[in-house]
């Protein structure tokens, strides 16, 4: 697992990835305990980052720009 | 008994000759089963819910039927002036003595050599292997980005954002804005196909609403058939109705029935997510908790291995030992002791033993002549002087004769 990317910056697809990397991490029990207890919290908020995401998502849309097809950089959508 | 008529009675009632005809037509086999091409004319929707019509071309006219079952699932709503080609038997209405088409299917005139070409294409891009099901790829479970092919000012396009919107408003539409129909269509599709693979498209949606077979044509275009299947992103088709197939439905990855239908496919539902997320929340607890257990149970194990070999039991075992070891050396040392003394004693008796004068205890004398000890009576002669020592006490003696051997009493005597 690469290290803490602050959960609020996460979307839902990240935030429940590494929800599920960190169950499974846990149910091997291979890490100390204090950092499984860190692990379970952050799998918390993950989870919590998931929930907020599902109950607030609006459906963005872009349009893209057909006139530029070598250019798709500029279509790149951002956050 | 009938009279034998005068003539051979071959005249048949006019009902038995319509029967016979109607057999006739309804037994041949081109005219069982029939495509009749002609315009539409003098059509007539009496409630009955059938359709009455004539087909005619410059040259001829046909009297068509449709009957209510049929023309409710007509696809084409016939006008007329309309120029079609309809499909269906030819039989006889008995009460007018008149033969008729009676029509089951119809299709606008043209669209049979559509459908020809559509079959022979079909064929061609199947032996290629373009719609093995090896090919088919499955779709994102969660979609981040999902493509959309269609035409901006279609139903279609509305129906699909409503139903994301709905399902699965996590995820990021890209719109890419294309003719569905008409000649410009195929190569605009194709062209928002590689837009939305460009940008990275987890999915696509390529869709219209229904139409006629040339209305939806354009998904029947080689170049957009093979675009479908050259997508990176899988591609999912929403074209026209349940039951219109086009060529892209064959090479998409997967086919929807509707544009709404490919929007539902391609998306988890909100729903199911936060079930999904409840199951694995719970599943995190599971696995803290089933962790702490686990460590629990290690740290209880440990604590009584630790007790095991806990050096209170060496202590007291060492004490133990200590004990023993202290008890067999005292043992041992009075032993020793006592031994010595045994040993001692019996030394002091053998010293005494060996103690000359105690020997004299017995009865014997030393003689010695000169301070030597006299061992032999050689060593003397008659006259010498003597001392003699005794075990008390001692005196000077002088030899008056020597005895000769013989008559001493026999006793080995060590010549040293």
């Amino acid at each position: 697992m690469t290290e803490a990317k602050p959960v609020e910056d996460m979307n839902y697809e990240e935030a429940f990835a590494e929800l599920e990397a960190i169950v499974a991490a846990l149910e091997n029990s291979q890490q100390a305990l204090e950092e499984s207890l860190a692990l379970f919290e952050r799998g918390q908020l993950l989870a919590r980052r998931c929930a907020g995401l599902l109950d607030s998502a609006e459906l963005r849309v872009q349009q893209v720009n057909m006139r530029l097809p070598g250019l798709p950089e500029e279509d790149a959508p951002e956050g | 008994m009938e009279q034998i008529p005068l003539f051979s009675p071959l005249a048949l009632t006019v009902g038995d000759l319509t029967r016979y005809l109607r057999q006739l037509l309804e037994s041949d086999d081109v005219l069982r089963d029939v495509w009749v091409q002609g315009e539409v004319s003098n059509i007539a929707r009496p409630s009955s819910g059938h359709i009455y019509f004539t087909l005619k071309d410059a040259n001829a006219a046909l009297k068509c039927v449709i009957w209510k079952t049929n023309a409710l699932r007509l696809r084409l709503p016939l006008q007329n002036g309309m120029a079609v080609e309809a499909h269906g038997y030819i039989s006889l209405y008995e009460r007018d003595g008149a033969y008729q088409l009676y029509v089951d299917a119809a299709r606008l005139a043209g669209e049979g050599l559509l459908y020809q070409e559509f079959m022979r294409l079909k064929a061609r891009l199947e032996a290629e292997g373009l719609f093995d099901p090896e090919r088919k790829r499955a779709l994102p479970a969660r979609p981040r980005r999902i493509g959309i092919a269609t035409s901006p000012t279609g139903a279609a396009l509305q129906d699909m954002l409503n139903t994301l919107r709905r399902r699965y408003p996590l995820a990021e539409v890209l719109l890419a804005s294309c003719a569905v129909q008409g000649e410009e269509a195929p190569p605009q599709i194709v062209a928002a196909l590689g837009a939305l693979n460009r940008l990275g498209a987890d999915v696509i949606l390529l869709a219209r609403g229904g139409g006629s077979l040339e209305d939806l044509w354009a998904f029947n275009d080689e170049r957009v058939v093979r675009a479908v299947a050259a997508s990176q992103a899988p591609v999912v088709t929403g074209v026209g109705h349940e039951t219109d197939f086009t060529l892209s439905d064959f090479a998409a990855d997967l086919r929807a029935p509707t544009p709404t239908g490919a929007a539902v496919l391609a998306t988890p539902d909100r729903a199911d997510l936060r079930a999904e997320l409840e199951r694995t929340l719970g599943l995190l607890d599971a696995a803290l908790l089933d962790g702490l257990d686990l460590r629990r149970r290690a740290l209880h194990e440990a604590a009584g291995q630790l007790e095991h070999n806990s050096p209170r039991w060496r202590i007291s075992n060492d004490r133990q030992r200590l004990d023993a070891l202290t008890e067999r050396l005292q043992r041992n040392a009075l032993h020793n002791l006592a031994l010595r003394r045994v040993m001692t004693d019996s030394a002091r008796s053998r010293l005494l033993a060996l103690n000359p004068l105690s020997v004299l205890g017995r009865g014997f004398a030393v003689v010695t002549h000169h301070g030597a000890v006299v061992r032999s009576s050689a060593q003397l002669a008659p006259g010498d002087a003597v001392q003699v020592r005794l075990a008390r006490g001692a005196f000077d003696a002088r030899v008056e004769a020597m005895i000769p051997d013989e008559d001493i009493p026999t006793r080995e005597v060590e010549d040293d």
